[in-house]
C-alpha cells in the first residue's frame, strides 16, 4: 500500500472508532480496545524482534492488579493508576526480560511462561490480591481529577485515547532506527551481532518496552471492569494474546487488533451457547497454524503486494 | 523443631512429585531431541492417560495392571495421529510452530474434557496388590507411593539404555544429527519420527495411569504440570536426556523440602531454581547450549 491509501485506511479506522459506541454495545468496544492494545504489545516482540514471549499475560495481569490497587486503596486518579501499573510492568519485564533473553527460540518461550506462572503464584498468594475473588469494585474515578468516567461515553473515549497512544509508541519504536535493528535481530542475528550491535539490549529494550504497554492496557481494563482477577494472568490468557497476533497477521501493524476484535467477539458470541469456549479456540489455534501462518492482515498484505508485481 | 515425620513425609511426597516430572521431561527431551518440536500438549496427554485409566476401569472393567499397557499404547496411537496429520508438516518451518499447534491441541483436548467431566476429580482406587504400607519406624510408606518411585526409575534408566546403548537408539541420535544422511543409509526416518513422538507421548499416558491412584483423576492435572516440567527441561537443558531425568528428581524433592521449611515459597521455588540456572549457566546444568 502506498501512503496516501494508507492514511486513508487509517482515517476510516479512526472514524470507525469514535462511532463505535453507537453502534456497539460501549463495554465490549472498551474490552475490544483493551485487548487490541495487548496484542499490538505482544506483537512488536514476536512480529518485530521474532521473539515468542509466552508470558505476557503476567504484563497484562500486573498493570490490572496494580492499577486496580491504586486507584481503590490509595484513591489515585485513574492515569495515575494506570501508570503505576505500567511502571510495575515494566519492571517485572525488566527482571523477566534480563533472564529470558540469555536463550533463543522455544527456550525463549519457556522461560517466559515458567516466569509468568512464578508471577501468578505471587499474585495467588500475596495479600493485596484477594486471592481467588481478585480486587472487586474499582473505582473508574475522574479522568485528571475532572471528567467523570462514570459515564460510559466518556470512559470509551478515554480507552480509545489509550489505545491510540499505545499504538502509537508501537508504531514509532517499529518505523525508527531502532525498530530496523530491531528487524535485522529477527532476520539474522549473528549478522545483526557482527555488525556490532549491541542485540541482548537492543532485545531487552524492547522487551520492556512490550511489558510496559501490556500493562498499559491490563490497568485500563481493570478501570474499565473495576475489576482485577486471576484471569488475566494465567498461561491461558497469555495463549489466548499469542493466537490474537497469529490469527490477525504476526508482523503486521494492523494484525493484532484484528485479531484481537475476532476472538474477544468469538468469545462472547460462543458465551451465549454451550460450545466449550477453549476448545473452539483450539481450534482456531491449529487451523492458523496449519494452514494459514501469515495471518488475515498478512494474507491480505501478501496478495496485495504479489498483485501489483 | 521439625518433626522427621513432617520432613520425611514430604521428602516422599516430593520424590513422587519428581518422578512425574522426570517421566514428563524425559518424554519431551526425546521429542524435542528428534524432531525439534517442545510439545505443549504433554500435560494434556498425560491427563489423557489418567483418564483412559479411569474409563477403561469404569466401562470396561479393566484394572490398573493392564491398563498400564493399554493407556500408553492408546495414547500413542492418538500421537501418531497427531504427528501423521499435523506436526510432520510444521517440520520445514520455525520450531515455534511446533510449540503453538501443540498449544493448540492442549487447548482442544483440556476444553473438551472440562466440559463432559467437569473441573472436580475422579478418584481412582489403589490396586489391590499395592495397598497398605510399610512402617519404618520414622515414617509410614504406603507401598504404591514406593510403587510410583521405583516405576519411574525403571522407566527413566530402561528410556535412557534405549536410545543410549540400542541399534535403533543409535538410529535416532544419528537422526537426530544428521537425518538426510541416515535417510540415504536406508533409515525409514520419516517412520522412526512418528515412533519417537508415539513413545514420547506413551510415556506422558503411562505418567497419567501411574499418577491417577495418586492424585485426582481432573481434565486440568496435566495443565498446571506442564509448566512446571517446562521450567524442570530449562534448568536441565533440554537437549539432555539425563538432564531431564536427574533434575525432574532433584527438583520434586527440592519442592518437598521447601513445602517443610518455608511452605509460602514451594508454588514458587522450581522458578527460582530456573531464574538462578539462568544466571549462572544459561544452557542448563547438563545442556550444550541453544
Amino acid at each position: 500500500m502506498d501512503k496516501k491509501a494508507r492514511l486513508a485506511l487509517g482515517a476510516v479506522l479512526v472514524a470507525l472508532a469514535l462511532v463505535a459506541p453507537f453502534l456497539l454495545y460501549p463495554t465490549f468496544a472498551m474490552k475490544l480496545l483493551c485487548f487490541a492494545l495487548f496484542a499490538v504489545a505482544f506483537n512488536l516482540l514476536i512480529g518485530f524482534t521474532g521473539l515468542l514471549s509466552f508470558g505476557h499475560a503476567a504484563f497484562f495481569g500486573t498493570g490490572g492488579y496494580i492499577a486496580a490497587h491504586t486507584a481503590k486503596v490509595w484513591g489515585l486518579t485513574p492515569e495515575l493508576a494506570i501508570l503505576t501499573g505500567m511502571v510495575a510492568s515494566a519492571f517485572f519485564g525488566l527482571i523477566i526480560g534480563f533472564l529470558a533473553i540469555r536463550r533463543k527460540g522455544i527456550y525463549f518461550a519457556m522461560i517466559t511462561l515458567a516466569m509468568s506462572q512464578m508471577i501468578f503464584f505471587l499474585y495467588l498468594q500475596a495479600r493485596f490480591t484477594g486471592g481467588e475473588d481478585g480486587l472487586q469494585r474499582v473505582p473508574r474515578g475522574h479522568l485528571f481529577g475532572l471528567i467523570d468516567l462514570s459515564h460510559p461515553l466518556a470512559m470509551y473515549y478515554t480507552v480509545l485515547g489509550i489505545f491510540l497512544i499505545g499504538f502509537f509508541i508501537v508504531w514509532r519504536v517499529v518505523h525508527s532506527p531502532y525498530g530496523q535493528v530491531l528487524k535485522a535481530i529477527r532476520e539474522h542475528e549473528p549478522r545483526a551481532i557482527s555488525l556490532g550491535y549491541d542485540v541482548d539490549r537492543y532485545k531487552l529494550i524492547v522487551f520492556v518496552i512490550s511489558a510496559t504497554i501490556a500493562g498499559m492496557a491490563g490497568g485500563t481494563k481493570a478501570i474499565v471492569f473495576q475489576l482485577a482477577s486471576l484471569t488475566d494472568v494465567t498461561w491461558q490468557a497469555s495463549g489466548q494474546v499469542v493466537l490474537m497476533t497469529l490469527l490477525g497477521g504476526i508482523g503486521t501493524m494492523l494484525g493484532p487488533v484484528v485479531g484481537a476484535f475476532l476472538v474477544v467477539s468469538l468469545e462472547n458470541y460462543l458465551a451465549a451457547y454451550a460450545v466449550p469456549v477453549p476448545v473452539v479456540i483450539g481450534v482456531v489455534f491449529v487451523a492458523c497454524v496449519l494452514l494459514f501462518r501469515r495471518g488475515i492482515v498478512g494474507e491480505i498484505e501478501h496478495r496485495l503486494a504479489r498483485s501489483r508485481n | 523443631m521439625i518433626s522427621t515425620q513432617l520432613l520425611f513425609g514430604q521428602l516422599l511426597l516430593g520424590l513422587i512429585n519428581g518422578s512425574f516430572y522426570a517421566l514428563m521431561s524425559l518424554g519431551l527431551a526425546v521429542i524435542f531431541g528428534m524432531i525439534n518440536v517442545v510439545n505443549f500438549a504433554h500435560g494434556a496427554q498425560y491427563m489423557l492417560g489418567a483418564f483412559a485409566a479411569w474409563l477403561l476401569l469404569r466401562f470396561a472393567g479393566i484394572g490398573f495392571w493392564p491398563a498400564l499397557i493399554v493407556a500408553p499404547l492408546i495414547i500413542g496411537l492418538i500421537g501418531i495421529v497427531i504427528e501423521r496429520l499435523m506436526l510432520s508438516r510444521l517440520y520445514k518451518v520455525d520450531h515455534l510452530y511446533g510449540l503453538l499447534l501443540t498449544f493448540g491441541l492442549a487447548l482442544i483436548i483440556e476444553g473438551g474434557f472440562t466440559h463432559i467431566y467437569g473441573t472436580s476429580g475422579q478418584q481412582y482406587a489403589v490396586p489391590a496388590a499395592l495397598t497398605g504400607g510399610w512402617n519404618l519406624g520414622f515414617m509410614f510408606l504406603p507401598i504404591y507411593r514406593a510403587f510410583v518411585v521405583l516405576a519411574s526409575l525403571i522407566l527413566c534408566i530402561g528410556t535412557w539404555l534405549i536410545i543410549e546403548k540400542t541399534r535403533i537408539g543409535a538410529y535416532l541420535r544419528a537422526a537426530t544429527e544428521n537425518p538426510a544422511l541416515v535417510q540415504a543409509f536406508g533409515v525409514n526416518v520419516p517412520l522412526l519420527m512418528m515412533l519417537t513422538y508415539a513413545g514420547g507421548v506413551a510415556l506422558a499416558g503411562l505418567a497419567g495411569v501411574l499418577a491417577a491412584p495418586v492424585y485426582q483423576v481432573s481434565p486440568l492435572m496435566g495443565s498446571n504440570l506442564i509448566i512446571i516440567v517446562f521450567a524442570v527441561v530449562v534448568i536441565g537443558g533440554l537437549g539432555s536426556i539425563m538432564g531431564a531425568i536427574v533434575s525432574g528428581y532433584v527438583l520434586g524433592v527440592c519442592e518437598g523440602l521447601t513445602k517443610v521449611f518455608y511452605p509460602e515459597a514451594s508454588n514458587i521455588v522450581v522458578f527460582v531454581i530456573m531464574a538462578i540456572v539462568l544466571l549462572l549457566r544459561p544452557a542448563g546444568l547438563f545442556g550444550k547450549g541453544d
